[in-house]
């Protein structure tokens, strides 16, 4: 960490005065972030607000995992002259964990952050007050694939091989774009945005039961993990006291999702690979862990079960005896079917060796959750900046360093394992207390943060207030939207024939990274 | 006598040409099994194709003829196969010396033409699976030809019907291994040819790592009845062949031998589909090395029944 002013120290569950935050020099800016790469610092989030005079304010927020702290400090762009962009020098030039952020940037407020290797369309919107972005003016006429600077490479023997947005199974939509010699793919191009929505608009939403369900549907796999981080910056802002039965249940929601979530994707990594009694079975238990969520709210994803001061629905002792006694002898079948996956020579001749990212490159762009677990990246918020039922019992990060499909899926494997034993303890003696309490008033002019460990990652949401204490702007950010660059990288010099499996085990969110 | 042993071979025929989807029904209720699951009906693959043949066909704009052709000389070729292959008994409807040229042709012309109708929709995706698909096709030839060579040795014939007739059951004494070695060889040809894990998966939706699934993604309606049946067609043929060589039965007895030879093919339907349940599917760039091991087992059966001969 770096100190003598130049960045304000906060952590999570503490709210930061806005008039405290450091300022710097639109020129210094990617400098001091720099610096903090050096002091050891992460790119958690980088983003710009709109000001009330028509500049824009940039955020930069480095987290020091091993101190449990995060910094934050921003810069102001003052309002342009007419016709001229607001401009200052890239961050991603030196450090390319910020170009998604970066882009985001730029497409919502029409900045331009100079220097940039890889200024494109990000979501495919325009900006925010009609200016052109940097790559011009936005033209809704078109469809995505139809115009947007793909990157080619050319020559006798590449071929283009275009997938998508329609895929062939029920997933999301989103395009991608090989550059390939024979099977050998040379360069990967994911173009998203197709999913836009406008959740950060959304959530300001005067309703405020209104915006909480927004935020849980912001990936509808990760309805807890958002909600979670969403109530956390919430309750930071009013200084609310969550009670410890509901942090409780919250941690019970969040590791019962990704339980259901890893089963989930270590099934369909087996069916990839036509390994079929690992999909199957897999596939069926998957539903089993969803089907305790529904024990618990009536909703098989979590939805509205987590709000603002505590927890809809609560989790009595009879409840958690009929869980833990279910859990019980699910984790027996679970780690049965997993030994059984993880002993297949065939599964693993697959899995090794395929889409491999190094430590070094996990680091350069900022990868996060198991896929920055695999490359040997000891990164977990549970662990690192704990909230909630976390500050009380820990869970270990699992680590693995090769970085391929297999590192991915022994990842999850672990984490399988470790959630099963944290939440049978957790529901062996489960404190008592008030569910819930409705949040007090909000500071004003204050800035708070919540993140959250979610099965795919870090997920952070960063809430400000006015001077009347109303919430006016909401940043949302999905581990996706880091992660989604690593699948490119992971790509490169693999058989054009692997890329479903190197996908499926990052399992990106489209709606996540779209907002 | 003679009426009724032409009714005997055309029944014999008909319940041939009945049997394939079947035996994709046996494959499917396998997997069921080992993944927990019912499976779909036993007859589903005769609704299927029943249902694609009442259908309309939809043919992209870009296609011309040979898109349409594909399918279709792409099935009468192995009809064409399927009368010089004894299938349900040790005679074929049809054969000459020197027909085991034409069969093996005969389904590298139907492949040809698969390819082709592929490579006429102008989609990267078929592209890529019409190249995978020659290249895995090329690769298997050689151990199917040297797999023949040991069958012509040890029969002192050159007509199929008579390679894989009774005779075979001399050569079970004289060069036991290198039977053995050729079952193991024409095992992964027809498993490659009939595109089953662990070289291609059936089952999958991903069309990047789909062989034969994704070329022939842009056919419908009876076309697509066409190439669903032909590739049923094509196992129970390469099925039958590697069951003649496995267990020869001695000169027929009319009605034993047609039971006992549908009873086989359910039986290696059923391990084909153990194998698709019991292990994963090669990686895409490893398929040529089970193919190499192929040929290479071929080729030392091909030596061993020399050697029987000459030492």
């Amino acid at each position: 960490m770096t100190g003598d002013g130049k960045w304000i120290t906060t952590r999570q569950g503490e709210s930061v005065d806005l008039a405290a935050i450091p300022c710097v020099e639109p020129n210094s800016f990617a400098e001091r972030i720099i610096d903090g790469k050096s002091h050891g610092g992460r790119l958690a989030q980088l983003f710009g607000r709109r000001a009330p005079d028509g500049g824009v304010t940039l955020y930069a927020f480095l987290a020091y995992d091993s101190d449990g702290i995060v910094q934050v400090c921003s810069s102001r762009l003052a309002a342009p002259a007419p016709g001229r962009a607001p401009e200052y020098p890239s961050v991603s030039a030196l450090w390319p964990a910020a170009q998604a952020l970066e882009r985001e940037i730029a497409e919502q407020l029409g900045v331009h952050p100079v220097g940039h290797p890889w200024l494109k369309p990000l979501r495919y919107h325009g900006t925010d007050n009609g200016a052109p972005a940097p790559w011009g003016q936005f033209n809704p006429a078109k469809t995505i694939p139809g115009d947007y600077p793909f990157y080619r490479v050319d020559g006798e023997e590449v071929h283009e091989v275009a997938v998508g947005p329609v895929h062939a199974g029920v997933i999301e939509p989103g395009h991608f774009r090989f550059q390939c010699h024979g099977e050998e793919v040379l360069h990967l191009e994911i173009v998203l945005g197709y999913q836009h929505r406008g959740v950060e608009a959304l959530l300001l939403h005067r309703n405020a039961t209104r915006s909480a369900m927004v935020a849980e549907t912001i990936a509808g796999d990760t309805s807890i993990g958002h909600a979670f981080a969403y109530c956390a910056a919430l309750e930071a802002l009013a200084g609310a006291r969550v009670s410890v039965h509901a942090h409780a249940i919250r941690g019970i929601a969040l590791e019962l999702e990704r339980l259901a979530n890893h089963i989930g994707d270590l099934g369909a990594l087996c069916g990839d690979v036509a390994f079929l009694p690992g999909a199957s079975y897999l596939g069926r238990l998957r539903g089993e862990f969803l089907n305790l969520t529904l024990e618990i709210c009536g909703n098989r994803f979590g939805r509205n079960l987590l709000r603002p001061g505590g927890v809809l629905f609560d989790v009595d002792s009879e409840l958690a005896d009929r869980l833990h006694k279910r859990l019980k002898s699910l984790q027996a079948e679970v780690l049965q079917v997993l030994d059984m996956v993880f002993m297949q020579p065939s599964v693993l001749a697959r899995f090794e060796g395929a889409g491999a990212l190094s430590e070094a490159q996990a680091e350069e762009i900022g990868l996060v959750g198991p896929a920055a677990r695999a490359c040997g990246c000891m990164r977990d918020v549970r662990h690192d900046h704990p909230h909630g039922v976390y500050q009380f019992s820990h869970i270990p990060v699992a680590i693995e360093t090769t970085g391929d499909v297999y590192a991915r899926a022994v990842v999850r494997w672990l984490e399988v394992q470790r959630s099963l034993a944290f939440l049978l303890e957790l529901l062996g003696n489960k404190p008592a207390g008030k569910p819930f309490a409705p949040l007090g008033a909000f500071k004003p002019n204050a800035m708070a943060f919540g993140m959250c460990e979610t099965w795919r990652g870090e997920a952070m949401h960063v809430a400000f207030t006015d001077n009347t204490g109303a919430l006016d702007f909401i940043k949302v950010k999905d581990p996706s939207i880091h992660n989604w660059f690593g699948l490119a990288l992971a790509l490169r010099g693999v058989p054009i024939s692997d890329f479903p499996l190197c996908n499926k085990s990052f399992n990106l969110s489209y709606a996540g990274h779209d907002l | 006598m003679n009426t009724v042993w032409v009714m005997v071979a055309f029944l014999e025929a008909l319940a041939a040409l009945a049997l394939p989807p079947l035996l994709m029904s046996v494959i499917a209720k396998t997997k069921a099994w080992f993944g927990g699951r019912v499976g779909p009906p036993w007859l589903q693959p005769y609704y299927e194709l029943a249902k694609l043949l009442r259908k309309n066909a939809v043919y992209s704009e870009t296609t011309t003829w040979v898109f349409r052709a594909g399918p279709i000389i792409s099935l009468a070729a192995l009809l064409t196969a399927a009368a010089l292959v004894p299938v349900l008994s040790n005679r074929s409807p049809l054969g000459f010396p020197g027909d085991v040229i034409l069969v093996a042709y005969l389904f590298a012309l139907g492949r040809m033409f698969t390819v082709l109708a592929a490579m006429d929709t102008g989609s990267s995706f078929e592209g890529m699976g019409a190249s995978r698909e020659v290249t895995f096709g090329a690769m298997s030839e050689p151990a199917l030809f040297l797999a023949f060579v040991v069958l012509a040795v040890a029969t002192g014939s050159l007509q199929l019907s008579q390679m894989l007739g009774p005779t075979l059951l001399d050569e079970w004494q004289i060069a036991g291994p290198a039977m053995v070695l050729v079952i193991g060889a024409l095992l992964v040809v027809l498993l490659t040819e009939a595109c089953r894990v662990p070289v291609d998966d059936p089952a999958t939706h991903l069309e990047l790592t789909m062989i034969h699934e994704v070329m022939v993604l842009d056919h419908s309606g009876p076309e697509f009845a066409y190439i669903t049946y032909g590739a049923a067609l094509k196992f129970m043929l390469l099925g039958s062949v590697l069951l003649h060589v496995a267990i020869p039965h001695p000169e027929s007895f009319v009605f034993l031998d047609p039971v006992l030879r549908v009873v086989e093919l359910v039986a290696l339907a059923g391990v084909v589909g153990v194998i698709e349940s019991a292990m994963a599917r090669l990686r895409l760039n490893r398929v040529p090395l089970l193919l190499a091991g192929a040929t290479v087992l071929s080729a030392i059966a091909v030596v061993i029944v020399f050697a029987r001969r000459t030492l």
